[in-house]
C-alpha cells in the first residue's frame, strides 16, 4: 500500500509515517493542501489520510477537488471535531471514513485496509491466489497453509500482483508503490525482490514481460 | 403605560375628546351670537311694527286700544311690548309686560334688570304721535334658547361616544398587526435560525425596528462563527498534540527497529515540550482573563527587559537580533508583568518565522517596534491574527496559536495598542506597540 498523509503538525505527521510504515506501507507526507494537490496528481495512492485542518485551507477542499476529478482514491479524514455534523460533511464531501483524533494507530491502518480493499472490489480481508494467502492485517503469508517468511518490500510487491491477477504490473508502477519520495529508489530493486520472490512461492508463479512488466496468472 | 395599544387608544380617545370640546364651545360661542343677533332684529321688527301700527290710530287715547293690543298678544310669551307716550305715561302694554317701563333710553338697544330678571329692549320714538314703543324679551329666554341649542348637538354625540371608543380600539388593534407578527414570527423561530426579518413588507414605521433587529442578528451570527471558529481551532491545536504523542507512542511499543524506536521518542519528547508551552500559553490568557483590577504601574526600562527576553528565547543560527538604542533607552510608565508577556510573545512569534534574517527592535517616542524577515502575514488573515488558536498559513510549527492572543490581552491590560502588519518593500512582518501617553 502506498499511504499519502496530509497533515500539518509534524509530530503527528512524523508518527504516522513511522507507525503506518510499520503495517507494511509506503508513506509519503505533505503538510498543505497545495502540495497535497501536487502529489495526488503526480502519484498514484492506495489511500490518503486527510487531515481536515491544514495551514492554507481546509482539507475538505482537497477531498472535493480530488472527486470531481472522478479520482476514486479512498480517503480517510482525520479531524480534531467529532460532532456528527462534522462527520456527515467529512462523509458527504466524498470521504470514505472518518477517525476524530487523538485516534489508535491500529485502527487507523485497519480501517486504511479496508477501504482500500473495498476499493478494490474486495470483501476478504485476505488475498488469495491458488496456494498462497496474504494477510495485509498482520503481513503474514502462507503457501500451501505453511508459513512463509516475505520481507516487508516482497510483500509490497506480492500483494500489489495478486490484488489484480492477471493484470500486468509495471516496474514503475511497482517501485511507486515500495518506495516514498524520501527514499532513494535502487535501480534493481524490483529485479532482487522479484527473483526472491519466485525463490519462495515458485518460479512459474510471477510471469515477466519485457519491456512491459510483471504478471500474475493468465493474461485477462 | 405598558401597552402600546392601551396608549394609543387613550391618545386618540383625548384627541377626539378635545376636538369634539374646542367644537362645542366654538358652537357654543358662535349660535350665542348668531341667536343674539336674529332675536335683535325680531325686537327691532316687533318694535317697530307696533309703533307702526299705534301710528295708525289718530289720536291715542288714555285706555289701551284692545284691537292693537290683541295683535300684540301672539308675541306674549317670549316678546312683551310697552307703549308710553313722550310725557312718560304708559298707553298699553302687551299682556305679560311687566308695569314698570322696559327701558330708559330714547331709542335702540338696551338692557335692564326689573325685578331680578334682566330684559333685552328696543325702543321705536315716534315724536310725531307722541308715542313711544318699546319691546323686550328675557335674556334667561335666550340662554334657554343656547342651551337647548347645544343639548341637541350633545346628545347624539355622546350616543355615538362608545361606538367610536369601539371602533378605535379595534382599528388600534388592527394598525398594531405587522408588529404582532413580526413577535410571532421570532417567536416560533429555532434558537439558532438567523435569518434576517423581512424589512420590505414591514410599514415604514415598523422598518427601523426590524433594521435594527437584523442588525443584531447578524452580530449575534457573526459572535457564533466566531465562538464555533474559536472552538474549532482550539480543538484542532489540543487535540492535535495529543494524536501526535499516542501516535509515536505506539509506534515505538510496536517498532521493533531501535532506530525507529528511539526517533519515536524524541518525538514524544519534542511532543510534550510543544504540549507544555501549550499549557503555559492557555494557563497565562486564564490568568488574564480572570485578573480584573487595574495591573499596578511602575518606572520599566525596556532595554534590561528586552535583552533578557532575547537572551532566553532560542532563535535559529542564521538569525541575528538587534535591539537599537532607541529601544534599549526606552522607559516607560506601564505595568512591568503585562509588557514582558507581551514583549516574550512578541519575540517568540519574529524567532518563530525568521529561519534566517534580522529582528530588530526599535522605538520612537511612545511606541516599540519590531521587524522579522519572516514571511510575512497573508492580508486576509490579518484581521484573525490574535484570534485564539489562529495559526495562519506561514504557522511555524511549534506555535499554538496563542501568542498573538496573549500579546493583545496583555497590551489591553496596560491601556497600549497593538498592529501587525507586513513590512513594506521586503518580506517580514512588522508589530507594533503604542504606549498610553500619560500627562
Amino acid at each position: 500500500m502506498r499511504i499519502l498523509v496530509v497533515e500539518d503538525d509534524p509530530i503527528l505527521s512524523d508518527g504516522l509515517r513511522a507507525g503506518l510504515s510499520l503495517t507494511g506501507a509506503t508513506v509519503d507526507t505533505v503538510a498543505t493542501c497545495e502540495d497535497a494537490d501536487a502529489a495526488i496528481a503526480s502519484s498514484r495512492y492506495s489511500a490518503i489520510v486527510l487531515d481536515i485542518m491544514l495551514p492554507d485551507g481546509s482539507g475538505l477542499d482537497v477531498l472535493r477537488t480530488l472527486r470531481s476529478r472522478n479520482d476514486a482514491t479512498p480517503v480517510l479524514l482525520l479531524t480534531a471535531r467529532d460532532s456528527v455534523g462534522d462527520k456527515v460533511s467529512g462523509l458527504d464531501s466524498g470521504a470514505d471514513d472518518y477517525l476524530a483524533k487523538p485516534f489508535d494507530l491500529d485502527e487507523l491502518a485497519a480501517r486504511l485496509r479496508a477501504i482500500v480493499r473495498r476499493e478494490g472490489g474486495r470483501a476478504a480481508p485476505t488475498l488469495t491466489y491458488g496456494s498462497i494467502v496474504l494477510s495485509p492485517a498482520d503481513l503474514s503469508a502462507t503457501v500451501d497453509g505453511a508459513p512463509m517468511s516475505l520481507s516487508r518490500r516482497e510483500f509490497a510487491i506480492l500483494s500489489a500482483l495478486m490484488e489484480r491477477p492477471g493484470q500486468v504490473r509495471s516496474r514503475a508502477e511497482l517501485e511507486e508503490r515500495l518506495y516514498g519520495w524520501q527514499e532513494d529508489v535502487e535501480s534493481n530493486a524490483v529485479e532482487v525482490h522479484i527473483h526472491n520472490l519466485r525463490n519462495k512461492i515458485g518460479k512459474d508463479a510471477i510471469q515477466t514481460l519485457r519491456g512491459v512488466g510483471y504478471r500474475m496468472g493468465a493474461a485477462r | 403605560m405598558r401597552s402600546l395599544r392601551l396608549r394609543l387608544f387613550a391618545i386618540l380617545i383625548a384627541a377626539t375628546g378635545i376636538v369634539w370640546l374646542a367644537g362645542v364651545v366654538w358652537i357654543f360661542a358662535g349660535s350665542r351670537v348668531e341667536v343674539e343677533q336674529v332675536l335683535d332684529t325680531r325686537l327691532q321688527e316687533a318694535a317697530r311694527m307696533v309703533a307702526s301700527l299705534a301710528s295708525g290710530f289718530e289720536s291715542l287715547p288714555g285706555k289701551s286700544a284692545p284691537g292693537a293690543i290683541a295683535q300684540l298678544g301672539s308675541y306674549e310669551r317670549q316678546l312683551s311690548c310697552q307703549i308710553w307716550s313722550l310725557d312718560g305715561r304708559m298707553v298699553a302694554k302687551s299682556s305679560g309686560a311687566p308695569d314698570q317701563q322696559l327701558s330708559s333710553t330714547a331709542d335702540g338697544f338696551s338692557d335692564r334688570t326689573i325685578d331680578g330678571e334682566t330684559w333685552r329692549v328696543f325702543t321705536v320714538e315716534d315724536a310725531s304721535h307722541n308715542l313711544r314703543v318699546m319691546v323686550g324679551d328675557r335674556l334667561s329666554l335666550r340662554e334657554r334658547l343656547v342651551a337647548d341649542l347645544i343639548k341637541g348637538l350633545m346628545l347624539p354625540a355622546l350616543l355615538i361616544a362608545p361606538l367610536l371608543g369601539a371602533a378605535i380600539w379595534a382599528s388600534v388593534g388592527q394598525g398594531l398587526r405587522p408588529l404582532r407578527r413580526m413577535a410571532q414570527d421570532l417567536g416560533a423561530r429555532e434558537p439558532d435560525d438567523m435569518r434576517h426579518v423581512e424589512t420590505d413588507r414591514e410599514p415604514v414605521e415598523v422598518r427601523p425596528l426590524a433594521m435594527a433587529l437584523n442588525g443584531l442578528l447578524t452580530r449575534v451570527e457573526a459572535a457564533r462563527r466566531h465562538e464555533r471558529e474559536v472552538s474549532a481551532f482550539a480543538a484542532h491545536e489540543l487535540r492535535t498534540p495529543l494524536a501526535g504523542l499516542k501516535t509515536q507512542a505506539q509506534v515505538a511499543l510496536a517498532a521493533e527497529d531501535p532506530k525507529v524506536v528511539r526517533g519515536a521518542l524524541e518525538q514524544i519528547v519534542a511532543a510534550v515540550d510543544r504540549s507544555t508551552r501549550l499549557v503555559r500559553q492557555l494557563l497565562t490568557i486564564a490568568k488574564l482573563d480572570a485578573d480584573v483590577a487595574d495591573a499596578p504601574r511602575s518606572r520599566v526600562e525596556v532595554g534590561p527587559l528586552l535583552s533578557e527576553i532575547v537572551e532566553g528565547t532560542p532563535k535559529n543560527a542564521g538569525t541575528i537580533v538587534t535591539i537599537e538604542a532607541s529601544a534599549r533607552d526606552m522607559v516607560v510608565d506601564t505595568n512591568a508583568d503585562c509588557l514582558q508577556l507581551a514583549l516574550r510573545n512578541l519575540h517568540e512569534n519574529a524567532v518563530q518565522h525568521t529561519r534566517e534574517g534580522r529582528i530588530v527592535w526599535t522605538a520612537s517616542s511612545n511606541s516599540l517596534l519590531v521587524e522579522d524577515e519572516g514571511p510575512g502575514i497573508a492580508p486576509d488573515e490579518i484581521d484573525k491574527l490574535g484570534n485564539r488558536f489562529f495559526r495562519g498559513r506561514s504557522r511555524s510549527p511549534i506555535g499554538s496559536g496563542l501568542g498573538l492572543a496573549i500579546v493583545k490581552l496583555a497590551l489591553a491590560k496596560i491601556g497600549a495598542e497593538f498592529t501587525i502588519s507586513n513590512r513594506t518593500g521586503r518580506s517580514g512582518a512588522k508589530s507594533e506597540l503604542t504606549f498610553p501617553v500619560r500627562t
